[in-house]
């Protein structure tokens, strides 16, 4: 019997699941098909069907549905409400499918459960057993699926922290199965790089900034290499507990990299125009940068930015950041 | 302790009430002008959405007028609302505006959280106070909303501009009310002098329904007065939100009546949006549904600019439209926005509207033209 084919979209929440649900899916006997990495066609195919409203990543989610619809049996696009308790990502994120459904003609079919932790981590199993019964009745291969899919995806953090790879590089290296150098060489300087991670590691989105940087001879690191105690240490100083789950991570990180100890020269925050949790959490960000007298560039990115404005800017900010060390010694 | 509250449309008559009855001075920011405006946009990071803007200029105009507490709502996410109160202590403090901020929010470990700071702001007055005071409160929301709803059905239909006279000026008194009395006939004169207006014999007008985002559709400055225009254009107006009902839904539990709630969107299935999206992204297209069935004639969505739970509800809008036969339009609204453009879409809104209405059963072009 030919196996059911099903697509994952190459954004949002791919960057942090991709391992998981591509094992749980294999596991129930799916054929995986990832949508290939963002170009123009896709974000104009985005740009089209989605609302002008909407921010560049949901945009470009859109892309890489419109890219996969034709050519699988079923698209994973789950309703991801809380990932952590008492947390949320982004009100976009809880209706994605819907927005989906509403704007995208001739979908197959899609997957949609919700993955809900706010409450109680027993909807997990809920979660599990929704996607799984698209494919099979047997619970109990439901269940063996999920636990090998959670062991990969164990496995996937724990080596991007104890590496200090970011995800997306970690994915393809997993994938690759070829040992890739990524180890620093005698780096000038250290950026610490802010943002959501469907926004820093799509290359087409960030313009590839994180290879400019390390053009540059620069060190990068990111708030995804910290492990989970290291942000909810940082996190637990917020007077008030920050309820979304990218924001912590970012806040967190940030607060994690003021230490003196980091010896990071400078920070960059990427945001999307009109991401909602980013507009405060980013002025939180520029904050305790400004009193920890950290120099922090913002770039604001959409569909219309262009590469040559971003390099200038960058560049300046390196600038600054090596006369700086300069005056310093 | 001198308290003050950020404005929300007619909010700050109930609340003053509330406040007052508990024995606080209280601080009323002057209304919402172009200067509110400005001193919320200068001081404000620049993607933050409108409501966070006007607030920071109503808490430095307060401050002018001798407030020193703030009394605020806070949130648990997903929607920005819950960590407004957060960054807005964080401006204020670099602006030198200092102020002691007292936030009420549904607990995040235990009820005593809430309790603790309910005590702190009643001091020594008595429970019994507190829940009189409630009382006297929610009375003078349900009777803002009760006149309302009337000036909302004369408008277009007046010949002579009244209504809103008489509304404004029931609303000075309102404010003025000391007891159950005084708002019983403050609302039977009120009625009773919009009842005797003058109208128009055509009695066709449209109904046109504004759903959206709690703030701007109850907030006219934010809106630019988007009622009356309508009004103006010959349509009737409701909306999915009146202040008493959304006090019964999130302080009462929904358990006791409010006036006129057909568009609020409970008891709805909404096949369109399976899951709470935050804010009242759900509810808009809910209401959308409800206003549908009960024949309303377009439906008008109000959201500030990038607001989150509202751009989910806008991608669903143009399928609701269409399956369920209503005309809809979305306006999103931030500092950069112009009267001349809304009355522009307005206009060309209610025309649409106006000629669905009439496709059936008109005479000559001449009758479809509103105003006549």
């Amino acid at each position: 019997m030919k196996k059911p084919r099903v697509g994952i979209p190459r954004a949002l929440m791919y960057y942090y699941y991709y391992p998981q649900w591509k094992c749980f899916l294999e596991e129930l006997g799916a054929e995986v098909i990832v949508s290939p990495k963002t170009n123009k066609q896709i974000v104009n195919a985005g740009v089209l069907s989605a609302i002008d409203e909407a921010c560049l990543p949901v945009k470009l989610y859109y892309g890489h549905v419109e890219w996969l619809k034709d050519k699988v049996d079923y698209i994973f696009i789950p309703r991801v409400i809380s990932i952590e308790r008492k947390e949320y990502i982004c009100p976009k994120f809880m209706g994605l499918p819907d927005m989906i459904r509403a704007n995208v003609s001739e979908l197959p079919h899609i997957i949609d459960a919700s993955l809900d932790l706010s409450k109680q981590e027993k909807q997990l199993h809920g979660f599990v057993r929704e996607v799984g019964k698209h494919f099979t009745n047997n619970g109990f291969k439901i269940a063996m699926a999920w636990r090998k899919a959670q062991k990969k995806q164990r496995e996937f953090l724990q080596m991007v922290v104890a590496k200090k790879i970011p995800p997306h590089e970690m994915i393809e290296y997993l994938e690759d199965r070829e040992p890739r150098v990524l180890t620093a060489q005698n780096n000038q300087l250290t950026i610490a790089l802010l943002g959501h991670g469907y926004n820093i590691y799509d290359e087409y989105i960030s313009m590839n900034i994180v290879k400019k940087l390390r053009d540059m001879n620069i060190k990068v690191v990111f708030p995804d290499v910290l492990s989970s105690e290291v942000i909810d240490v940082e996190a637990a100083k917020l007077p008030k507990r920050m309820f979304w789950t990218f924001g912590k991570k970012n806040l967190g990180g940030a607060m994690h990299y003021l230490n003196k100890n980091e010896n990071i020269d400078g920070m960059v925050h990427i945001a999307s125009f009109g991401c909602g949790p980013d507009s405060l959490v980013g002025e939180l960000i520029y904050r305790k940068a400004r009193d920890g007298e950290m120099p922090i560039l913002n770039l604001t990115i959409d569909e219309h930015t262009g590469e040559a404005g971003i390099v200038t800017r960058l560049e300046a900010f390196i600038d600054m950041l090596i006369r700086r060390r300069v005056v310093a010694q | 302790m001198k308290v003050t509250f950020p404005h929300m449309g007619n909010l700050d008559i109930p609340l003053k009430a509330l406040l007052e009855g508990i024995g606080l001075e209280v601080i009323v920011p002057p209304k919402i002008s172009r200067k509110t405006l400005n001193i919320g946009v200068q001081n404000s990071p620049e993607y933050a959405c409108l409501p966070l803007k006007i607030n920071i200029g109503n808490f430095v105009e307060a401050k002018e007028l001798g407030a020193d507490t703030i009394l605020m709502a806070g949130g648990v996410g997903p929607c920005r609302f819950g960590y407004y109160a957060s960054v807005q202590k964080e401006i204020l403090k670099d602006m030198g505006c200092n102020y002691e901020m007292v936030v009420l929010e549904p607990p995040d470990t235990h009820y005593s959280e809430l309790i603790k700071k309910i005590n702190h702001l009643k001091k020594s007055t008595s429970w019994w106070q507190l829940y009189k005071s409630l009382k006297l409160a929610w009375q003078k929301a349900c009777a803002i909303d009760q006149i309302e709803q009337t000036v909302q059905e004369i408008r277009p239909l007046e010949r002579e501009r009244k209504a809103d006279k008489i509304f404004k000026k029931s609303l000075h008194d309102l404010d003025l009310a000391k007891s159950k009395n005084d708002i019983v006939d403050i609302t039977t004169t009120a009625q009773h002098d919009l009842r005797d207006i003058e109208l128009k014999s055509n009695s066709r007008v449209p109904r046109i329904a504004i759903v959206g985002e709690i703030y701007t559709v109850l907030e006219p400055y934010v809106n630019h007065n988007l009622e009356q225009e309508l009004g103006r254009l010959g349509a009737q107006v409701h909306r999915s939100l009146y202040l008493s009902q959304w006090i019964n839904d999130h302080l009462f539990m929904g358990k006791l009546t409010v006036p006129g709630s057909i568009g609020n969107g409970h008891n709805v299935e909404n096949s369109y949006i399976r899951s709470f999206v935050g804010g009242h992204g759900r509810e808009t297209v809910s209401s959308t549904i409800q206003y549908a069935e009960h024949q309303f004639d377009g439906v008008i969505q109000l959201a500030p600019f990038t607001c989150m739970p509202e751009i989910v509800a806008h991608s669903i809008m143009p399928t609701v439209s269409a399956n369920v036969g209503i005309p809809t339009m979305t306006i999103y609204l931030d500092e950069q926005s112009g009267e001349a453009g809304l009355k522009t879409r307005l206009e060309a809104f209610v025309d649409l509207v106006w000629r669905q209405k009439n496709k059936m059963g008109a005479e000559s072009s001449s009758e479809l033209l509103p105003g006549n």
